[in-house]
């Protein structure tokens, strides 16, 4: 191409300069738009909801609505507060990490290791559709399988059973990411010393990987705390403080959900709500600062 | 095919028709007869992907993590098939070194050099563990520079000292043959000068397999070189005779950077 050429290219550049502009204040205006929900939505959460949290508030079990609306009629806060829920989410969240964390580590692992095999591309798509099928649905089986079956009766265990499902493909891929990331030289060094397999998974490769693990384990709990429809059809709910998997136990998306349905209570459906919120959210942060770790945390 | 078998008193390895293939019919190691000098280095070179990185890992059955691997033949270890022995065993016999350094990252410097007996589950009082940390980091020459940091990770020390981590780690075990694929093709010239250094002194002790692209290298410390060329032995003698005399004309193309 000649010399001539490259003035016709500066000619256009206010044009250009103006479509820049333009671009990026519509990049600009788009993301205040999607910032704008967020800070709203967290902004009416506190608003409505700190005024119930308080010391009782993480103490006592939810009120009923007698209490409640005798408190509103004196102008009081509502006495009572969620702990049947908080210690009902901590239960459950327990025995479906107890169950999915290792199952879904070892499967992640297979997966690594077995790439491209049959069974393993299969385990793969199966765990995608696991993904996607709705948390409702998941309830529905665990109601089957365990409220009918096992436990006979509403349980935090069968809430537990549902809820480790829903953890499971979080877990799995996120180990999967994992194994990948681990150079293969570290892997063959211990391989290379006669170590036996087990070993190498459990005191190299989860040691190695464990900021990658705990990340998706975080993000997994995080995406469950708030799982409200299979928890209906299995938790059920409990007004009392209950720590026996096989009886009926509350949970904190649960209540939010009694107490929406109260009119009198409906200033606790804030409260609650803003928990969970700071609750799921510093599991989202501890997750961010895990990753953030484990990439500046590596030499080279 | 040229007879490939050097004629030495005491071998310690020999390699009798093997042949390894990825899929059937390829052969990434083909028919391959030979015999390791003992406490010698050999060095193995060749083009890239002549399988001489595949005959290494023969050596103490790593080639064995690769799917779908067939091996034909045998490799005796002091009159020993290796392919009948226990890897653990075979393997704390024949320690190897990679190519890039590899120190555990979740491991101090203390505890990767005594990383092969905690992996296999073998006790040790707190005396001999402190023994063999301090002899196989002084063997490397790396005890003066981390003595006083033993406990610190692995992976904050230089590439060189980490590679030296690393041999160190073999020799931990006290094996009878150390295999190196490549260990300073990803280091300066100053780290590979340490490190050729100390497979020359390592020769009374051990018995040293030596993978290298780096020809001057080869000429510089082996004993024994073996030419491969698409997975065949080509050429297997002493490094003076090979650099100076080649028989094959293939080796000597290869060595005059013809191809490669």
């Amino acid at each position: 191409m000649s010399v001539n050429n490259i003035p016709a290219f500066i000619d256009n550049i206010d044009g250009r300069n103006k479509k820049n502009k333009l671009f990026l204040g519509l990049v600009i205006a788009l993301s205040v738009l999607t910032v704008l929900p967020i800070v709203l939505i967290v902004s009416k959460i506190i608003i409505n909801g700190i005024g119930q949290i308080n010391f009782n508030f993480f103490v006592q079990t939810s009120p009923d609505s007698l209490q409640a609306m005798s408190a509103i009629a004196n102008q009081e806060t509502i006495p009572g507060g969620i702990a049947n829920g908080i210690l009902g989410t901590f239960l459950i969240v327990i025995v479906s990490s107890a169950m999915a964390i290792p199952a879904g580590i070892m499967i992640g692992i297979y997966l690594y290791e077995n790439q491209g095999r049959r069974y393993s591309n299969f385990l793969r798509s199966t765990t995608e559709i696991l993904q996607g099928v709705p948390s409702i649905v998941l309830g529905i089986i665990s109601y089957l399988w365990v409220v009918k079956n096992i436990t006979n009766g509403f349980s935090a265990f069968a809430g537990s059973v549902a809820l480790s499902i829903m953890m499971l493909p979080m877990i799995i891929r996120s180990t999967e990411e994992t194994m990948k990331m681990i150079p293969n030289e570290i892997r063959e060094a211990a391989f290379a010393m006669g170590t036996p397999y087990h070993k190498v998974i459990l005191r190299i490769l989860i040691p190695t990987g464990f900021s990658g693990l705990s990340t998706g384990i975080l993000l997994s709990i995080s995406r469950i705390l708030g799982e409200t429809a299979p928890l209906m059809m299995t938790a059920l709910g409990s007004t009392i403080i209950n720590y026996n998997i096989t009886k009926p136990t509350s949970a904190v998306p649960l209540l939010i959900w009694e107490f929406y349905n109260d009119p009198n209570m409906v200033k606790l459906v804030w409260s609650s709500a803003l928990f969970l919120m700071i609750f799921v959210l510093t599991l989202n942060i501890l997750s961010g600062s895990l990753s953030a770790k484990r990439k500046t945390g590596r030499k080279k | 095919m040229t007879e490939t078998l050097i004629k030495t008193d005491n071998p310690v390895l020999k390699v009798r028709d093997l042949s390894i293939s990825y899929e059937a019919g390829k052969f990434a190691v083909k028919d391959i007869n030979a015999d390791i000098e003992s406490k010698a280095i050999t060095a193995i070179m060749g083009p890239s992907g002549c399988g001489k990185s595949t005959l290494l890992r023969a050596f103490n059955r790593m080639h064995e993590l690769y799917p779908d691997i067939r091996t034909e033949g045998t490799i005796l270890l002091d009159e020993m098939d290796i392919m009948k022995m226990s890897t653990i065993e075979l393997r704390r016999k024949v320690g190897m070194v990679f190519q890039r350094p590899n120190p555990f990252p979740t491991m101090n410097i203390y505890e990767n050099v005594i990383a092969g007996y905690k992996l296999n589950g073998i006790k040790l009082k707190r005396s001999e563990r402190d023994d063999i940390v301090e002899k196989a980091l002084t063997e490397v020459t790396l005890w003066d520079e981390v003595k006083d940091s033993l406990f610190k990770k692995g992976t904050f020390l230089s590439g060189g000292q980490q590679q030296r981590l690393c041999i160190a780690r073999a020799l931990a075990f006290n094996p009878e043959v150390l295999l190196l694929d490549e260990p300073t093709s990803a280091l300066d010239p100053i780290s590979t000068a340490r490190i050729e250094d100390l497979l020359v002194n390592f020769k009374k002790d051990y018995t040293i397999l030596l993978v290298t692209h780096n020809m001057s290298q080869a000429a510089r410390i082996s004993d024994n070189s073996m030419f491969m060329y698409l997975g065949e032995l080509v050429e297997y003698g002493k490094t003076d005779t090979m650099f100076t005399n080649p028989k094959d004309s293939r080796t000597e193309g290869y060595l005059t950077g013809k191809f490669g």
